[in-house]
């Protein structure tokens, strides 16, 4: 039985619009951190100032960059895993794309005019988040309705992850942005929880923004085009139903880790610990499942720089996932809270995990959305991919010695019981780790710049002539496509 | 049970995600709202005095909160650098909450009265004027642009509906306490009446006006001074 074919449209919409935010979020994230480096940088005009940016730059590359491909790919996604076009076509499609993009752009132009409610990851207004809002519920039932009109009998394991990520969103978001605008026609408004309450809210939606948004809905993203890309099943059918409940239910409980040693009680401080410890379970079997998928396919790492793209992302979640737990320790915390460390284990998160994997979705899908046979350049997909994995060895490097310098900096008591560093030598200590981490990140820049590019030359259907890169003679599969 | 259950039917397997997602917020959050433990009571607490308010939104708008954090842990280091631990007490009136998660800078939660107006407002126009390897964005517009605050009495009825303990007093004065606060003139003493503590008189160095600098100032001079410690005694039942 034949149906009308798959709403393919909007889904290269959210991809051109993936890679347009992600250059954008990429290239604001570079230029505040050399606004750490060299503060006059911030060209003293109100626009530009790191308080202002910063929230451009999270927002842009959480939820533009990492938004736009998580809402494509789930289109994408759940059209093929359930051999059904999408509920309400391309006109409800249109609707949540544009929707999606508008909620954006309020929201960055709010930050640079200072229109914050200032609860991080969470800092657009009433009236961006009434918007997002009704926009999420156009999402939710256009993924459902998809779903519903399935021919498959079976939902997809990376549908479970979906639709997990769009349920949960839309619970956090609700709950955490509950304000009372000044005015109508004003932008301001008071969120209705406060200090502590306020607290333990915002880090159990900030925390699980980062579950649910950066973990679990590219983990849908995971189970589709690393067994597409490999061409092979996924590993464990057993691990996968495991593995989705447990952590769905164990990283709501994390939030509190945010919170180590302030004025939330202590009680709340030790669950958020033990259940972010014990999350470090099934975050790995997540990786595990996605790893092992290569099982009598690993070979394909050396001929295919897109498979290599999915599976290093899953190998850094796996290292942001152990060091994660490592953090919520309350003796480690202690030392890493306040510092570049939380710096840099979010953006091994961010970048290996999350920006890598969509690049190789996007890699995998730009040739079957635009008809053409092939990439561009497998040879400057081999490139994006050494110069972004440079790029991030810097900035976490960096990152990692300037915040455990800083935090025991901090602590550091001379022979004669006094604190040994004011707190501004320790900001100049940090200066040499700045411009190591934003040169770590203009790499990565560089790499989505040439990015761009390749895909461009795809979607025009422009092929280069390169050579084949050498490779040991035992790795070549017969018949191996490049 | 099989899981084939949540895998042929998307509304049951919607809802038990739900279900499955919302046990450990309610667990974490709810008590929050009813244990009497989490917030000590302790004397000198009192919400924001307008012009206090007015400087807290700017501190908000510019973004301070994600280099400064206002939230002293329970260590020896943080007490000697920046004074007593916080407490839970000392944020409750807080819409929204301003405890940060990163020191780019140093915590603020107890600056108040540790530098003069002079040296905050040198501070602000230029930070390397005053500590020459500071890294903070210079906030010269402040001093620049007169504060807007025809409408702090809508801001004081909008947190009265979250619930901050506003009196009609408060809502009806919230205009003149402003000039009161930030010029000296007038009624100061029902001002510190009804806003115990709070700092009065011209706080950057230009009389003729009420800028957006004062406002901040006002706000960070108030910082962490409501809670007598010397009085306080940590109620060892609690928490």
């Amino acid at each position: 039985m034949l149906f009308r074919s798959y709403d393919d449209e909007v889904v290269r919409k959210f991809v051109i619009a993936t890679m347009f935010w992600g250059v954008a979020g990429f290239l604001v994230g570079t230029y505040i951190a050399f606004q750490l480096a060299y503060p006059i940088l911030n060209l003293d005009l109100e626009w530009t100032t790191f308080g202002r940016l910063r929230p451009v730059h999270t927002s842009a590359v959480i939820f533009a960059f990492g938004g736009n491909a998580l809402l494509g790919t789930s289109f994408y996604v759940v059209q093929r895993t359930c051999r059904a076009p999408l509920f309400g076509g391309a006109a409800l499609g249109n609707f949540i794309f544009w929707g999606y993009q508008a909620v954006i752009v309020l929201a960055a132009i709010g930050y640079i005019l200072g229109i914050t409610q200032s609860k991080e990851y969470a800092e657009p207004e009433w009236y961006v988040d009434l918007l997002l809002t009704i926009v999420w519920v156009a999402y939710l039932v256009c993924f459902v309705g998809t779903i519903m009109r399935r021919q498959e009998p079976h939902i997809y394991v990376a549908n479970w992850f979906y639709l997990a990520f769009i349920i949960t969103v839309a619970m956090l978001h609700i709950v955490n942005n509950l304000a009372v605008p000044v005015s109508f026609f004003g932008t301001k408004s008071y969120v209705i929880w406060a200090g502590v309450q306020d607290a333990m809210t915002q880090w159990w939606y900030g925390h699980n923004a980062v579950g649910f948004f950066l973990t679990a809905g590219f983990l849908g993203m995971m189970y589709y085009f690393i067994p597409k890309q490999a061409e092979r099943p996924v590993y464990s059918y057993r691990l996968s139903i495991v593995h989705f409940w447990t952590l769905i239910f164990i990283y709501i409980w994390a939030g509190p880790h945010h919170l180590h040693y302030t004025a939330l009680p202590d009680w709340a401080q030790t669950l958020g610990m033990v259940f972010s410890i014990v999350l470090w379970m099934p975050s790995w079997g997540g990786m595990i499942n996605g790893v092992m998928t290569l099982s009598g396919a690993w070979d394909k790492l050396r001929t295919d720089p897109i498979l290599r793209f999915l599976v290093v992302s899953v190998a850094f979640y796996g290292m942001s996932t152990f060091e994660g737990p490592m953090m919520s320790i309350k003796a480690v915390n202690s030392l890493s809270h306040y510092t570049d460390w939380t710096i840099g284990h979010v953006h091994s998160g961010a970048l290996g995990w999350v920006a890598m994997i969509s690049f190789g979705a996007v890699y995998f899908l730009v040739p079957r959305l635009w008809n053409r046979e092939r990439l561009y350049s497998l040879r400057l997909v081999t490139y994006h991919f050494w110069i972004s994995t440079i790029g991030i060895v810097l900035y976490i490097t960096a990152m990692w010695i300037s915040g455990i310098m800083q935090g025991l900096m901090w602590r550091a008591y001379d022979s004669l019981g006094f604190l040994q560093y004011s707190f501004i030598e320790t900001v100049e200590a940090m200066h040499p780790y700045y411009v190591i981490r934003a040169i770590g990140g203009l790499f990565f820049l560089v790499g989505a710049l040439i990015m761009v590019y390749n895909l461009v030359r795809t979607a025009r259907g422009d092929i280069r002539t390169e050579a084949v890169f050498k490779r040991p003679r035992a790795a070549v599969a017969p018949g191996a496509a490049e | 049970m099989k899981h084939e259950l949540f895998e042929k039917n998307v509304i049951i397997l919607s809802i038990a995600v739900l279900i499955t997602v919302a046990i450990g917020g309610l667990v974490q959050l709810v008590p929050l709202f009813t244990m009497e433990q989490t917030i000590e009571r302790v004397e000198g607490v009192r919400p924001y005095s307008p012009l206090e308010l007015a400087g807290r939104n700017i501190y908000v708008r510019e973004g301070c909160y994600l280099c400064h954090s206002q939230m002293i842990r329970t260590f020896r280091d943080e007490d000697e650098r920046y004074g007593h631990y916080s407490l839970a007490a000392e944020s409750m009136y807080d819409h929204p909450f301003q405890w940060g998660s990163k020191r780019t800078g140093p915590d603020l939660a107890r600056v108040g009265g540790k530098y003069s107006n002079d040296w905050h407002t040198l501070h602000m126009i230029d930070p390397r004027a005053v500590v020459p390897e500071s890294i903070m964005p210079p906030y010269a517009h402040l001093a620049d642009t007169e504060l807007k605050f025809n409408d702090i009495d809508q801001h004081i009825e909008a947190l009265r509906t979250v619930g901050v303990p506003y009196t009609d007093e408060d809502l009806a004065q919230a205009n003149s306490d402003v000039l009161v606060q930030a010029t000296g003139e007038g009624d100061t003493d029902a001002l510190l009446e009804r806003y115990g503590k709070a700092v009065i008189g011209d706080f950057d160095g230009d009389p003729a006006r009420i800028t957006e600098l004062d406002a901040v100032i006002a706000y960070l001079q108030m910082l962490g001074t409501l809670v007598d410690f010397s009085q306080y005694r940590a109620d060892p039942s609690f928490r």
